[in-house]
């Protein structure tokens, strides 16, 4: 079943097509890679999705209802959730109430701050942040502050979680322990698209991988049909092998 | 259980103070009872910039516009009605002209939305003058002036109601919405807030008792005209004492713009020549010495006791 289904999306920076007439859909439970070189358009494509930015042409249907051109927060109400690629916590804000505000504000079944305290709880143990409830978000570490980001977005109750870049500066310990808990998300049920550099962790838990390039869709399939596809290669797996490894 | 107990006496040292507010008409001389209305009115307009500015870190101007409003619709109404409706009146007009011109201009981030609060002073303070030049003929409003006593306890409802609304925003779903939109607007809205709602409601509520203190103190006045009710110092005074005061919590802006007001009361009368010079002085000490105001110098002191415990064995 389609969760979410973007047709003929098109959005122009300037004369600068930073998105263009771009198609595709995500089926429900799916973990889809979304990769590309620097300035593909892969974020602007995450910020048409969660309506940080409004398309100029194009439709996005989620759950077969139109979201394009709604605000933020209703996008979020209506069950999509999203991290940064640069973290975008409230540093002076403690890890507990992250949470709060995504229970109180993102989950629209929420109206009282009543019996929020155990969600809250589980959420912090969820993404592995246990213990660290009073802490401030700015003193934690780029990893938690990753792990922090999911959780509040997890807190809104989402459908499908956009994340960008959340293994990007981690180590390759930090890295594993992203993957377990994407894969851990998409085991509760909820839909994930994940941008992401590090080509290991794509490979291994991503079912399907779109590829963009120059804002257009150049190639969309399973991770090993990717790295075969010659097209891909020459635009951008080229350019990355000559990495010596991720990091 | 230490928090506990300091909170306690937090809120006794709080009663024991209101006490004392209640019960100053009957003990102090009249003078004495206008003295402390003047420095509750900076109070109240200190407390109510702090609700919207304080956590989401948007700099307003707009205060002396808001208290004008008040004044000028008590004006229009005194004798007409009974204070507590010219009162509510006066601050539900502040209330919706916050409203509309923050849902205009809330998207305006920083340094423009400061200059657009400061340019919004003067475009009514200006359009008041127009409109009694040309439409009405008369320059200026006579009131009728009330009891020192009567101004004064409606000053003192006001600030026990912009208090326990301080309070009440700052401990609820509200208030954290608030401070993360000060933190990160862009994540706030991406988290279900509904950023712009958010701010605009709250940016009328300070409106709100902002217009109820104008209400009040036109009684005092017996004439307004719009230079006096708009007056801009009054868009600047709020926000010194709460930079002088903090904001961290309630106490430290309610401090602050006390002593602040005191000193400005005891300076224009002492030295009413010099007392601007002195004043400009004060300000640049404490921007240099005390860069987190009085609450930063508590915080210190705090920090410093503590640091001595622990190297105690």
């Amino acid at each position: 079943m389609k969760i979410l289904d973007v047709q003929g999306l098109r959005k122009n920076f300037g004369g600068l097509a930073a998105t263009a007439d771009v198609d595709f859909h995500v089926d429900q439970g799916e973990i889809v890679g979304l990769i590309g070189p620097n300035g593909a358009g892969k974020t602007t494509l995450f910020n048409l999705i969660s309506g940080a930015i409004t398309p100029d042409a194009g439709i996005i249907m989620f759950k077969d209802k139109k979201v394009s051109g709604l605000k933020p927060y209703r996008i979020c109400r209506a069950g999509i959730a999203r991290t940064f690629q640069s973290v975008q916590i409230f540093p002076k804000m403690s890890v507990f109430n992250h949470v709060v505000i995504g229970l109180l504000f993102g989950d629209h079944r929420h109206t009282t701050s009543a019996s929020t305290t155990e969600e809250v709880s589980q959420i912090i143990e969820f993404v592995g942040l246990s213990g660290m409830n009073e802490l401030r978000a700015a003193d934690l570490t780029l990893a938690n502050q990753k792990r922090l980001e999911v959780a509040r977005a997890l807190a809104t109750q989402p459908e499908l979680l956009l994340l960008d870049e959340v293994m990007a500066g981690l180590n390759p310990t930090e890295v594993a322990e992203a993957m377990e808990l994407v894969r851990k998300i998409r085991d509760k049920g909820i839909t994930v698209i994940m941008i992401e550099h590090v080509m290991k962790a794509i490979m291994a838990i991503c079912d399907r991988v779109i590829v963009l390039h120059h804002g257009e869709k150049l190639a969309e399939g399973k991770p090993e049909e990717i790295t075969r596809n010659q097209s891909v290669i020459e635009v951008y797996l080229g350019e990355f092998t000559c990495l010596p490894s991720e990091t | 259980m230490k928090d506990k107990t300091k909170k306690y006496s937090l809120f006794a040292g709080f009663i024991v103070i209101l006490l004392l507010l209640i019960s100053l008409p009957s003990y102090a001389s009249s003078y004495r009872v206008i003295f402390v209305t003047n420095i509750l009115m900076y109070v109240i307009l200190t407390l109510s910039w702090v609700i919207f500015s304080g956590p989401t870190g948007y700099i307003s101007l707009a205060t002396a516009a808001f208290f004008g409003i008040g004044v000028y619709t008590s004006a229009v109404l005194s004798g007409t009605l009974s204070l507590p409706f010219v009162i509510i009146i006066g601050a539900l007009a502040s209330f919706c002209l916050a409203f509309v011109v923050g849902s205009l201009t809330l998207r305006l981030r920083g340094m423009y939305f400061t200059m657009f609060t400061f340019a919004l002073v003067q475009l009514i303070s200006n359009f008041a003058h127009w409109y009694e030049v040309n439409v009405t003929g008369t320059v200026g409003r006579l009131v009728l002036a009330l009891d020192s006593t009567i101004i004064y306890y409606s000053i003192l409802v006001v600030f026990c109601l912009v208090l326990l609304a301080s309070h009440f925003i700052k401990r609820s779903k509200f208030g954290l919405a608030l401070q993360s939109i000060g933190e990160s607007e862009e994540a706030a809205a991406h988290s279900g807030i509904n950023v712009t709602l958010v701010k605009v409601t709250t940016f009328a509520i300070s409106a709100f008792f902002m217009g109820a203190v104008g209400a009040v103190m036109t009684m005092r006045w017996s004439y307004v005209d719009p230079p006096t009710a708009f007056d801009i110092r009054l868009s600047f005074m709020p926000l010194l004492m709460a930079i002088f005061g903090g904001m961290g919590n309630l106490f430290s802006p309610i401090i602050g713009s006390s002593i602040f007001a005191y000193l400005e009361e005891i300076l224009t009368t002492k030295f009413p020549y010099y007392y601007m010079l002195l004043f400009g002085g004060a300000m640049l000490l404490v921007i240099v010495f005390m860069p987190h105001g009085i609450e930063g110098v508590f915080r210190k002191l705090q920090k410093n006791n503590k640091g001595q415990l622990s190297e105690k064995p």
